[in-house]
């Protein structure tokens, strides 16, 4: 079975992991509290990610990174603000446009500034943020002996970086700033019905562009962690749909700042078991067990849906449950017990599945801010 | 005395529409003034100006004598004026309390402006009798409620001049006499009232002077007391008007239409449809009363065909399946007798963006009639015979060509109407006919159903407006949250006791 040490270290990458995930949930959660749905969190993520690790690289400043990355994001924010506020046009489209700008600016730009096949240069100390070391925390050298209420300590709460605990105090001022301000509550307001504000003489205009900076800002911050923390430069798309998986996670969480926090603890979860373990081996008849059910939970759900319920997940489910059978006759000569190996690629597409899942819906009905989507246009 | 409102010579137009054209209008405080049009006269159109929704191209505001401008919505606040718009401007999933404060907070955090709302919320309730729960939300309360909840908006935003915007569209004869009930305190309290409607009873009901405007332009203002109805009508429409349909006894045959036990079930999991019964014959018009919101709109989907249902429809003696598996099939129950006015005719009843020649085939467009041969339509023979249909409906301008969007709302029903009609229906369904029409327009549609059942039809007519219910129907049935609650015939019966009925308030009580 797995140790207590190892479970500390999986909930650690968990965090750290989650942490990019947790700050562009946030930025999404403003955004679309306020009524601009924003599938352009992916592009601003990796534009900040590429901004700062360069202007990290060239000044050696990790804060002039994450100044000119939070730049850059809210640049592409306010773009998206201006086609989709003020001009009125599909928030969607123009999201979708912040993503393909970004993924294929930064890789060309890079080029041009480093000439290292759209990379930056690997980022020196100073140029990252470091890892905080609480008072007392034991060294990861000594970790083995410590007791558990000091491996808790050292391993989990101690060791990161400045930003994953700026992403978790984002949580509470989040929650605050929506639910005990007057900015909070106008902010939602315009999300739910634009009209009652505007009736109330308050800006719609002025509170949607306030909640896209806000949340080309914390974009921001995101895509300098992924580049200055997570990693020590800038690769090509090496934002990795996370700004998609945090749009479910948005989804999952309801549009709430408490809710997205365990969801991309959750989401974070899967990738650090994704990272960690590579090879797990589970007995056949555990594993198409596992799967027979699965099925047999997929047909039972969609039994009293339509005709193309029926026919999608009851395919899903045939598929399923025939692997589970070719399981079986696999290790049909040697015994059900046998180890069978899962392949790799299982594991590492464990947070994409779950994000379809979520998103599919079968977390419950998520309503979405009323008016998200629709430019405001005042009625005649 | 200043007149609590002066304006003059505004004027406004929406890029060739010309909404408000040098209007000139004073309201004395401590009266309440009616703005009576037709729909597309300019009435919210100028209201919206004063409130500071929209900007007028020229003319002048004065408020308590002085001339002020008022660039948006907060500058109207701050002279006083509050407006209770036709549709709520409120933020459903919020509590009273969130909605009255949105706007007018007190200070950066919320918790002191709530509780400050709370006690001022508390001596307006008792000033004005205004009770609402301030902690209740929007979408949990009634749209009486609502409406409340708007008015207290503007109280607590300490309006003097208050303007309302058709606002008894929604309630029932009993809301809209608690509404008046209201307004006359307020009136009593010295606060200015400002009533839009086109529904000439409240006018004479409770106004003190009365404007009427006719496509954009003010035609008189008058003292209550010294007109009519009549002569109000006829100075809304610029010509006579006939307000009362001209209809001979139904002589009712055998029955069209038999509902047996339908219930129906949304998408949500709750009841919108409980065990109705009810039988439509040929030759007569059996009206459906009801407030908005409580099972009519899913009466007619059901029987339209788009949404799914237990029970049991009979057309013409056969039963039509209403399992899940047919659901959707309006081609089938067309090509049976059945005809369909939908409720929202720019969402059910047209393609907005399409011509009204093809608007005007949809649903019958594979009829052997439309076809040129085994592949094409024949478009010419459908264009000329809509021109033909569009004459004879009076729809202006019978252009085919013109794109359903660009006709007025009256028209646009006519298209719709002579769509269903002219394809001699057994059975009509007719949702909400008059709904944002203009009088005159009105007068025709009536006209048309009424001799569609003199040639021995079945029709089935829902409507929010009882005015209509009680003119057009043979008979009337009232519903109330999805259930059927009783019968009346539309001369032995009165708005009040229909109005209790749609409330909800039983059969035995009602009577």
């Amino acid at each position: 079975m797995i140790d207590f040490l190892t479970l500390l270290q999986v909930l650690d990458s968990s965090l750290r992991l989650a942490t990019p995930l947790l700050l562009v949930c946030l930025a999404g959660l403003f955004s679309e509290r306020a009524g601009i749905f924003d599938i352009g969190l992916e592009g601003k993520l990796l534009a900040a990610a590429f901004v700062s690790a360069a202007f990290a690289a060239i000044t050696g400043s990790v804060w002039i990174g994450l100044l000119a990355g939070s730049l850059a994001s809210i640049m592409l924010s306010l773009l998206h603000g201006l086609a989709s506020i003020t001009l009125r046009g599909d928030q969607i489209i123009s999201g979708v446009a912040i993503n393909f700008l970004a993924a294929g600016l930064t890789v060309v730009v890079a080029q041009d500034m480093f000439g290292q096949g759209g990379r930056t240069p690997p980022l020196k100390s100073g140029g990252r943020f470091e890892p905080i070391n609480f008072p007392g925390a034991t060294s990861s050298k000594e970790m083995n002996e410590a007791g558990p209420l000091m491996q808790l300590y050292s391993e989990l709460l101690s060791g990161h970086s400045l930003l994953v605990y700026t992403a978790l105090l984002t949580v509470p001022l989040s929650w605050f700033i929506l639910y005990k301000t007057r900015y909070g509550l106008r902010l939602r307001a315009v999300g739910e019905n634009p009209a009652a504000v505007d009736t109330a003489g308050i800006s719609v205009v002025g509170l949607r562009y306030s909640a896209v900076i806000i949340g080309g800002v914390l974009c921001g911050i995101a895509g300098a962690y992924i580049a200055t923390s997570l990693q020590a430069n800038f690769t090509k798309d090496m934002s990795a749909g996370r700004g998609f998986i945090a749009l479910a996670a948005l989804i999952f969480a309801k549009w709430r700042p408490w809710y997205a926090l365990s969801a991309c603890l959750l989401f974070g979860f899967f990738f650090a078991v994704d990272t960690r373990f590579q090879n797990i081996l589970l007995p056949a008849w555990f594993l198409s067990g596992f799967l027979i059910l699965v099925a047999l939970g997929l047909i039972s759900y969609v039994w009293k849906k339509d005709y193309l319920d029926k026919a999608v997940l009851g395919g899903l489910a045939l598929g399923i449950s025939v692997i589970a059978f070719m399981v079986i006759f696999s290790v049909w000569d040697t015994g059900i017990s046998r180890q069978i190996k899962i392949p790799v690629v299982f594991i590492q597409s464990l947070p994409y599945v779950l994000t379809v899942v979520v998103l599919a819906g079968f977390v419950g009905k998520a309503i979405p801010p009323r008016a998200g989507g629709q430019p405001y246009v005042k009625e005649r | 005395m200043e007149p609590a409102i002066e304006l003059k010579k505004i004027s406004k137009s929406f890029g060739p529409v010309q909404a408000n054209k040098d209007i000139n209008i004073s309201v004395m405080p401590g009266t309440i003034h009616g703005i009576i049009g037709e729909n597309g006269a300019g009435k919210s159109t100028l209201m919206s100006i004063l409130y500071g929704f929209y900007k007028a191209d020229a003319g002048e505001i004065f408020v308590d004598g002085k001339k002020i401008s008022i660039p948006d919505s907060q500058a109207a606040i701050a002279v006083g004026i509050g407006m209770v718009f036709q549709h709520f401007k409120l933020v459903e999933n919020f509590s009273v309390l969130e909605n009255i404060v949105l706007g007018a907070e007190s200070g950066a955090l919320l918790s002191p402006s709530l509780s400050k709302a709370r006690t001022e919320l508390a001596e307006l309730a008792s000033e004005y009798e205004l009770n609402v729960d301030p902690d209740a939300i929007i979408e949990d309360i009634g749209v009486g409620m609502q409406q409340r909840v708007e008015i207290l908006k503007a109280l607590y935003r300490k309006a003097n001049i208050l303007i309302l915007d058709e606002p008894t569209g929604v309630l029932t004869p009993a809301e809209a006499d608690q509404l008046f009930r209201i307004l006359k305190r307020l009136r009593e309290e010295g606060k200015t009232i400002i009533l839009i409607t086109h529904k000439l009873r409240e006018i004479m009901d409770i106004t003190d002077t009365v404007s009427v405007m006719r496509q954009g332009e003010m035609t008189a203002t008058l003292k209550t007391d010294d007109t009519s109805p009549e002569d109000l009508a006829e100075l809304m429409v610029g010509r006579k008007v006939l307000l009362r349909v001209d209809k001979t006894p139904a002589k009712p045959t055998d029955p069209v239409l038999e509902i047996q036990n339908l219930s129906m079930v949304d998408d949500f999991g709750v009841k919108r449809l409980k065990n109705i019964n009810l039988t439509v014959k040929a030759g007569e018009i059996l009206g459906i009363a009801g407030v908005a919101g409580n099972g009519q709109s899913e009466l007619l989907q059901v029987l339209g065909g788009y949404s799914a249902a237990t029970g049991v429809i009979k057309l013409n003696g056969s039963e039509i399946d209403l399992s899940t598996s047919v659901s959707g099939d309006g081609q089938a129950r067309r090509a049976m007798g059945m005809a369909h006015v939908p409720e929202d005719r720019q969402r059910e009843g047209l393609i907005m963006d399409f011509m009204a020649w093809e608007n005007a085939v949809f649903g019958y467009h594979r009829e052997k009639s439309n076809q040129a041969n085994r592949f094409f339509m024949d478009n010419n023979a459908i264009r000329k015979e809509t021109e033909e249909k569009m004459k004879r409906f009076d729809v202006r301008p019978p252009n085919p060509k013109l794109t359903a969007k660009n006709f007025s709302g009256g028209n646009q029903q006519k298209i719709v109407l002579a769509r269903e009609i002219e394809r001699n229906p057994d059975l009509l369904l007719v949702g909400q006919p008059t709904r944002g029409v203009d009088i005159g327009a009105i007068e025709f549609i009536h006209q048309q159903i009424v001799a569609l059942r003199d040639q021995g039809k079945a029709i089935l007519l829902i409507s929010v407006e009882l005015d209509e219910i009680l003119s057009l129907s043979d008979r009337v049935l009232v519903m109330f949250d999805g259930e059927i609650m009783g019968e009346r015939q539309p001369e032995n019966t009165n708005e009040k006791e229909l109005g209790l009925l749609m409330a909800g308030v039983s059969e035995e009580f009602a009577q």
